[in-house]
């Protein structure tokens, strides 16, 4: 197995009463690709952030090639061949990719910019990257940019790479050239640390698996010896199923009829153009697509928090057939009023589903607060719901008036989901409901989709995760670039095909 | 590699979850003391005075005698009732830099109405002196916010700006008001007659500004606490997009509010003017629509705290006027003391939210 090139021994670090990582020994082999495995909330990314310098460990120390090391901050890190490519890209958006390489490097004189760009070419080669040095980082796509991320830790001469979620915002396509480049750096002699919470990548690409579970570090295994169902039950701490239901749908009814949605962003840029679905009572309609395709758009519209181009139609049928109600231009109080059962779980949960600063019996009565003619607040019934749904949810929270915003990411979300479901809706739209959540919660999440749909809801499912798109929804719609570049049968759709779709323009398909 | 083999930071800071509110009060206490501490070292330094001399003189000088006792209380109330108007603004996380305005505005109408309509009867020119005076205020806190909801303009800057038209607008009045000729200010208005000024109750003239105020405190608690426009105050302040998901029209409540907001700023200036100094001039607000700012912020915008830190306020400043004249130290010297303090207490916050960690895992704790 080689020596050990980084070792931690004891790692402690906590933030306020939040024990991030708790005494943590592991090491870090030379030439491996090791992944490093966990839930979210686990502490991979602390962990790791320890070794980049972001932060600095309260107890325990690190080993570099069998030196004791203090890294400080990031300059400490390269200066021990450690680099770190975040989830969040650190880039310069007017800078082209050669600029955005040398920012940051201290150098008497002036950088000359052309043998900068030779030494990305130079890497480009060696480890089979596409990037063009003068382009500007605004001008690239998502994948460009986390390209550039490694070249620039490469650049700097980082022989260790950490990849925080590499292929969280990445197509199935550029996941198997991000691979196949991790591979090159490996028969190049450099170490790679993949963080990540996806079990069959972690089984493609990495020679280690090392696990970690509420900060604590759990084990490491060799690849070959582990399956999906091993590594779950070593991430989660007991046995899970790992199967999403999918009952047949029954019943099927139109319920909301979207036509040549088209509409604009703040910054003029247009985001969704000529979109046309309907969505049934009854059944998952799934929303696959690269972040940022006009998801979140199309979404808000049907909410009533879009502004959208003339000429769009979106068609509500009501579930009593008391008729139909053209939702385009109304308020989302309107739309309540005119007895439009809508529900939705918007991306961001904090900053636009609930009040961060107020507790979760406050929040119940986010949408329904308005209703009565007394100038005060009813705070009794939205208690109640708080009280139900922390029990049917097994929301942990210290009480019921603690600010929403200090619990975990879970609860947030089942605090959020579970006050959207309370409100018996007719349409549920979701938007990255899972994103963030640990497995189990995640399906409990599913779980009450399931129940919704079952009980005739047109749910709406946007997602980013292929996998569960294919075993949850009914049938997947695929954008591309703000159009409908697809819409496919959720049980017999291909991995590819969807990859393919969310990156090819047109190509539009029957209804099905 | 050796530039890594580097030693442990000196000085670190890590977040702290939440504090005991207990240890809250225990920490913003000591750092008042650390201030009077530091207040004290310094005139000691620079003047050679005993600082217990100091400080008890300045006691007597806020709470000596019942006419300063009633003056401390006056000015408590002026910057309680602006900090009790700015609150739901500042809740809302709409930067109402422009109480000074709105004061001096609410200040032009009573003024006015005290010269042009002495006429009425007591009661009667009583009241269209509040509703002037508060209607000004709101309709000079109206037009930044339409601004702000129509446009989505800088309301910062807007109301920031507003506060120098007012100024000029009261420079305008003053001229035309003035008496004596030639004095160029307004002197005394209905010196004699005593028209439009808050009669004496229980002895004191002051009486019916601190009921104003006290009722204000209690209606602004329950205003933002248990109405649903309250709630939808905190809503708009903590996140518009939340707002909007909710159904909020953003820009109405944007505009309701700064109607009460500089309505309750207005009022000040009513008592300012018919409450207190019977008269007007561009100091009548006097900087209290900034300091206003400070206590509604330090006491997060809960009526009680705002009470409380007003009358802080009013104290230094009483007591530090009897130290400029009894110890002959000018009137810097009280303001430094004054500003020390206010360091101190906003300095303290740092405290309560962040720990230190020295070398050596040593925690210190604030």
């Amino acid at each position: 197995m080689g020596e050990a090139v980084i070792s931690l021994r004891n790692v402690s670090k906590s933030f306020g009463e939040v024990l991030a990582n708790d005494n943590v020994s592991m090491d870090i082999y030379k030439g491996e690709i090791l992944s490093l495995l966990g839930e979210n909330g686990s502490g991979k990314t602390t962990l790791m952030n320890m070794l980049s310098g972001i932060y600095y460990p309260d107890h325990g120390e690190i080993k570099v090639n069998g030196n004791v090391v203090n890294i400080r901050e990031p300059k400490d890190a390269f200066a021990c061949g450690i680099g770190m490519v975040h989830q969040h890209f650190k880039l310069v958006d007017v800078f082209t990719a050669a600029e955005n390489v040398v920012v940051g490097i201290k150098q008497k004189g002036h950088f000359d910019l052309r043998e900068v760009a030779h030494g990305i070419r130079e890497i480009c080669d060696r480890y089979g990257f596409v990037m063009d040095p003068d382009k500007k980082v605004y001008d690239m796509s998502v994948s460009e940019k986390q390209t550039l991320e490694i070249i620039k830790v490469i650049y700097r001469g980082a022989d260790i790479l950490i990849l925080d979620e590499p292929t969280a915002v990445l197509t199935p396509q550029e996941t198997d050239r991000l691979f196949n480049v991790i591979r090159n750096m490996k028969k190049d002699g450099k170490t790679v640390v993949i963080i990540t919470h996806k079990l069959h990548e972690v089984l493609s690409i990495s020679d280690r698996v090392a696990i970690l579970r509420k900060g604590a570090y759990i084990d490491a295994v060799p690849t070959k010896d582990a399956t999906e169902e091993s590594l779950t039950e070593m991430m989660v701490g007991e046995k899970v199923e790992l199967n999403i239901e999918r009952p047949e749908v029954k019943d099927k009814k139109l319920r909301l009829k979207v036509e040549h949605l088209s509409c604009y962003n703040a910054d003029g840029v247009q985001v969704l153009d000529d979109v046309s679905f309907d969505a049934y009572g009854g059944e998952i309609l799934g929303i696959a697509g690269v972040s940022g395709n006009g998801q979140k758009e199309l979404l808000e519209s049907v909410a009533g928090l879009q502004n959208t181009m003339p000429g769009a139609k979106i068609s509500y049928y009501a579930p009593d057939d008391s008729g139909e109600h053209e939702l385009i231009g109304l308020t989302p109080r309107k739309i309540r009023e005119l007895g439009v059962h809508l529900s939705f779980v918007p991306e961001d949960r904090l900053g636009m589903g609930l009040v961060g600063s107020m507790g979760m019996s406050e929040n119940m009565m986010l949408k329904d607060y308005s209703e009565g003619h007394s100038i005060f607040t009813d705070n009794r019934k939205p208690r109640e719901l708080a009280e139900q749904i922390l029990k049917d949810l097994k929301v942990v929270t210290p009480g019921i008036s603690t600010p929403v915003r200090r619990l975990s990411g879970g609860n947030v979300q089942k605090v959020l989901v579970g006050r959207e479901i309370a409100a018996s809706p007719a349409v549920l739209m979701t938007a990255y409901a899972v994103r963030g959540l640990d497995i189990n919660t995640s399906y409990t999440i599913y779980r009450l989709l399931n129940e919704q749909k079952s009980k005739g809801v047109a749910v709406m499912y946007v997602g980013e995760d292929l996998d569960v798109l294919m075993e949850l929804c009914d049938r997947i719609l695929v954008l591309c670039g703000g159009k409908v570049s697809g819409i496919l049968d959720g049980r017999s759709a291909r991995k590819e095909e969807i990859g393919r779709l969310m990156t090819t323009y047109g190509g539009r398909k029957e209804k099905g | 590699m050796a530039k890594a083999v580097k030693k442990e930071p000196f000085i670190r800071l890590a977040k702290r979850d939440t504090m005991p509110t207990a240890k809250k009060v225990a920490v913003r206490l000591i750092s008042i003391l650390a201030a009077l501490i530091v207040c004290g070292l310094l005139i000691f330094a620079i003047t050679g005075l005993n600082p217990l001399e100091v400080y008890s003189t300045m006691i007597s000088g806020a709470f000596g005698t019942k006419t300063r006792i009633w003056s401390t209380v006056k000015e408590m109330t002026m910057l309680a009732c602006i900090a009790i108007g700015l609150a739901p603004a500042f809740k809302m996380r709409f930067w109402n830099i422009g109480a000074e305005g709105q004061v001096l505005i609410g200040g032009i109408v009573t003024a006015g109405c005290m010269i042009y309509l002495k006429a009425l009867p007591p009661v009667a020119l009583f009241a269209v002196m509040l509703v002037g005076s508060t209607l000004a205020g709101a309709l000079w806190g109206l037009l930044p916010a339409v601004f702000k909801a129509k446009w989505n303009t800088n309301e910062t800057l807007f109301t920031l700006m507003m506060n120098y038209v007012a100024i000029q607008l009261t420079s305008f009045f003053v001229a035309k008001w003035e008496n004596p000729y030639g004095s160029n200010t307004v002197g005394i208005i209905n010196q004699n007659s005593q028209e439009g000024w808050f009669p004496s109750v229980m002895g004191t003239r002051y009486f019916i500004s601190v009921v104003l105020v006290l009722l204000l405190a209690v209606l602004m608690f329950v205003y933002l606490k248990y109405t649903k426009h309250g709630y939808e105050i905190s809503v708009v302040g903590e996140s518009e997009n939340t707002a909007r998901y909710a159904g909020i029209s953003v820009g109405w409540v944007v505009i309701r509010t700064m109607l009460l907001s500089g309505a309750l700023c207005g009022m000040a200036g009513f008592m300012a003017v018919a409450g207190a100094s019977h008269t007007i001039s561009t100091s009548t607000a006097g900087g209290r629509g900034f300091t206003a700012i400070i206590v509604a912020w330090l006491a997060k915008f809960d009526s009680a705290t705002m009470l409380l830190i007003s009358l802080l306020l009013a104290f230094l400043q009483s007591g530090a006027g009897e130290i400029a004249s009894k110890c002959k130290l000018n009137s810097y010297a009280s303001e430094m003391i004054t500003g020390i303090i206010l360091f101190f207490i906003l300095g303290s916050e740092f405290f309560i939210n962040f720990k230190l960690i020295l070398r050596g895992k040593k925690e210190k704790e604030g």
